[in-house]
């Protein structure tokens, strides 16, 4: 224990010294994120969209500058209301409407359904906030930034300390080669934790973005989703050499997760195939359980299968690199 | 006095290379111990396997009389020939780190005393100059109160005078009857500090001993030099056991006033005369067969 705090602390006092990569950890996803805020605040929507469900005839459907949407499930349809995705819900089957109201576009897309002269329908309305991009977009960039974190803290740090010397150093020390890595996990873990929730808050601050869920229960995801990114790093840390091929090998894990996971667009439609990839990255899991948690405000029974999955490779990636470690 | 560490028919052989050839060594406690040799004669090798950083490819390495294990990394002190320190930690940081990962380590102020680090110890590890960072290094390797400390060509790339503050450091870790193996191709060095050396070359020791006992072993002789320039005679006239070297007539002799009286008879120039005992240059070049003198 006194050797894994030792080398702990170590660890800590290095990171916080190296002040430019500080900076950047916690600088680059603030920018990022406010960049796409500033990028997509005055999105312009030319048309009005109404969602229909159900087949038949009305002459409100017939109204210019209006883009109908048909839906098939009628609670997917109603949540695409809450968030201002479509302005107004028809339904044939039930003869009946929805709208927001805090929807601007909404009141408008009523007036004009009123005024076409059809059968009568009933209105029922629904409240929530807009979902904007950004909303959409933030666990994304949360995780994403976790994943470099943890990647490159790990791979490439323990690839330049082996490359360098200083691992060989402490081969000749009682340091056992669990407690290294788990005093790195830790250093790594603690950084990354604090440096998401300080993204988080200042962000939040400034977007106002949207939070449904549990905070504790993101925290969780944070954890796990931090633990097993880590661990995945440590498969490059193990046993090379070069921090040229380390970097080569991290980009090539970062990369498929930036397009798969769901960081920046969501793979819905995508063949299944790649559905099949993305589930077994470690980041989809987190930004989709992420995502449930801030967006739909989904509990533990409904992204328990993301925590399941993430603690499970976690473990199996920190057998394969505890075991594969060589100090040179 | 009883034997630390022993080795045993010690081979390292690397896919193309047989670094060690088959070593057997015994040292006793408290001994200050030196491995000579040219480069590559494969000094570096046996001390880390020695270490128990290199695995060997066959033979034993007894500490105590046990193989090493938890007990050696607790009591071994190691100074590699390049040892990385973590970058960003100030000198007291280091020290701090690795006196944290043994049980009964030396009192920090006791190191910094030591190896007289107090004057930069807020420094950072990246800033320190050739013979602070050796001594810091030693500081590392003495943290843990060492029963054996391992010294790898310490003083390489040190001034003369930081060599020399090196030195005094080594013998105050001898007094405190630390046993201390040291490589090094300075021959000044282990004549010294060292009690005992055996001379590698090529994977294998060739001779080893106290080094008064391998000098009276290898030279009966003193040795008489005069610049070339000096001597208008051919070696062949001169009637010596002569040879020349850098500028040098060399001259083994077991009887120097006959040979200073022969020198005289030829009328050779001798204020610029040496008379100098062999020493371990002279035997490290006999043994290693280096052709230098040719």
């Amino acid at each position: 224990m006194k050797r894994f705090l030792a080398m702990l602390h170590a660890r800590n006092l290095e990171f916080v010294r190296d002040r430019a990569a500080l900076g950047w950890n916690i600088i680059f996803p603030i920018l990022l994120v406010v960049g796409f805020a500033m990028i997509f605040s005055n999105e312009n929507r030319e048309l009005y969209k109404v969602g229909v469900i159900g087949e038949g005839e009305h002459p409100f459907l017939n109204s210019r500058y209006i883009q109908f949407i048909p839906e098939k499930d009628k609670a997917s349809a109603i949540t695409k209301i809450e968030r201002h995705q479509v302005d107004l819900l028809f339904s044939h089957n039930e003869q009946h409407y929805w709208i927001n109201s805090t929807s601007p576009n909404g009141y408008i897309v009523e007036k004009i359904l009123i005024a076409s002269d059809g059968p009568k329908l009933s209105k029922g309305t629904v409240s929530g906030k807009e979902l904007r991009y950004i909303d959409w977009v933030v666990p994304g960039i949360l995780g994403m930034n976790m994943m470099f974190s943890a990647l490159f803290g790990i791979g490439f740090v323990l690839v330049r300390y082996r490359k360098n010397g200083v691992l060989k150093r402490l081969k000749g020390t009682p340091l056992s080669i669990t407690e290294f890595i788990l005093a790195q996990i830790f250093s790594r873990l603690t950084l990354i934790v604090s440096v998401s929730i300080l993204v988080y808050v200042s962000c939040d601050l400034v977007l106002d973005f949207a939070m449904h869920g549990s905070y504790l229960l993101l925290l969780i995801v944070l954890i796990l989703g931090a633990l097993s990114l880590i661990s995945m790093g440590l498969l490059v840390a193990a046993r090379f050499h070069s921090d040229e091929l380390a970097g080569g090998l991290v980009n090539f894990m970062s990369w498929p997760m930036m397009l798969l996971s769901g960081v920046w667009f969501s793979l819905e439609g995508a063949p299944d195939w790649i559905k099949f990839s993305a589930d077994l990255l470690p980041l989809t899991h987190v930004v989709d359980a992420a995502r449930s948690i801030m967006l739909d405000g989904a509990g533990i029974w409904d992204v328990g299968h993301h925590l399941i999955i993430l603690i499970l490779m976690t473990l199996v990636f920190l057998f394969i690199g505890v075991k594969t470690f060589r100090w040179d | 006095m009883p034997t630390i560490i022993e080795i045993q028919s010690l081979v390292k052989q690397y896919p193309n290379l047989t670094a060690v050839k088959g070593i057997d060594l015994e040292i006793e406690k408290g001994c200050c111990f030196g491995l000579l040799g040219p480069n590559g004669a494969g000094k570096t090798t046996t001390m880390e396997m020695m270490e128990g950083i290199t695995p060997a490819s066959s033979g034993k390495i007894l500490y105590k009389g046990q193989p090493l294990g938890h007990q050696f990394k607790e009591e071994c002190g190691i100074q590699f020939q390049h040892t990385a320190l973590q970058e960003f930690l100030s000198v007291k940081e280091t020290l701090n780190f690795f006196h944290g990962l043994y049980p009964t380590p030396m009192a920090l102020d006791e190191v910094i005393e030591t190896c007289a680090l107090e004057s930069f110890i807020d420094n950072d590890n990246r800033k320190l100059s050739g013979g602070q960072r050796q001594r810091l290094l030693l500081g590392i390797a003495l943290i843990n109160n060492p029963s054996i400390v391992f010294l790898d060509e310490p003083t390489t790339g040190l001034d003369p005078q930081a060599r020399h503050n090196f030195w005094d450091l080594i013998r105050s870790i001898q007094a405190r009857q630390t046993t201390i193996i040291l490589s090094t191709h300075y021959m000044e060095e282990a004549a010294e500090l060292c009690d005992e050396i055996a001379i590698m070359d090529h994977g294998k020791i060739i001779a080893q001993g106290p080094p008064k006992t391998l000098l009276h072993e290898y030279f009966d002789t003193r040795l008489v030099k005069v610049p070339e320039a000096d001597v208008s005679v051919s070696l062949d006239e001169l009637g010596m056991d002569a040879i020349r070297y850098q500028g040098w007539i060399e001259i083994s002799t077991n009887n120097v006033s006959d040979t200073l009286r022969q020198l005289l008879k030829l009328d050779i120039n001798l204020n610029n005369l040496h008379i100098r005992q062999h020493n371990l240059e002279d035997l490290f070049l006999h043994l290693t067969g280096k052709e230098l003198r040719v």
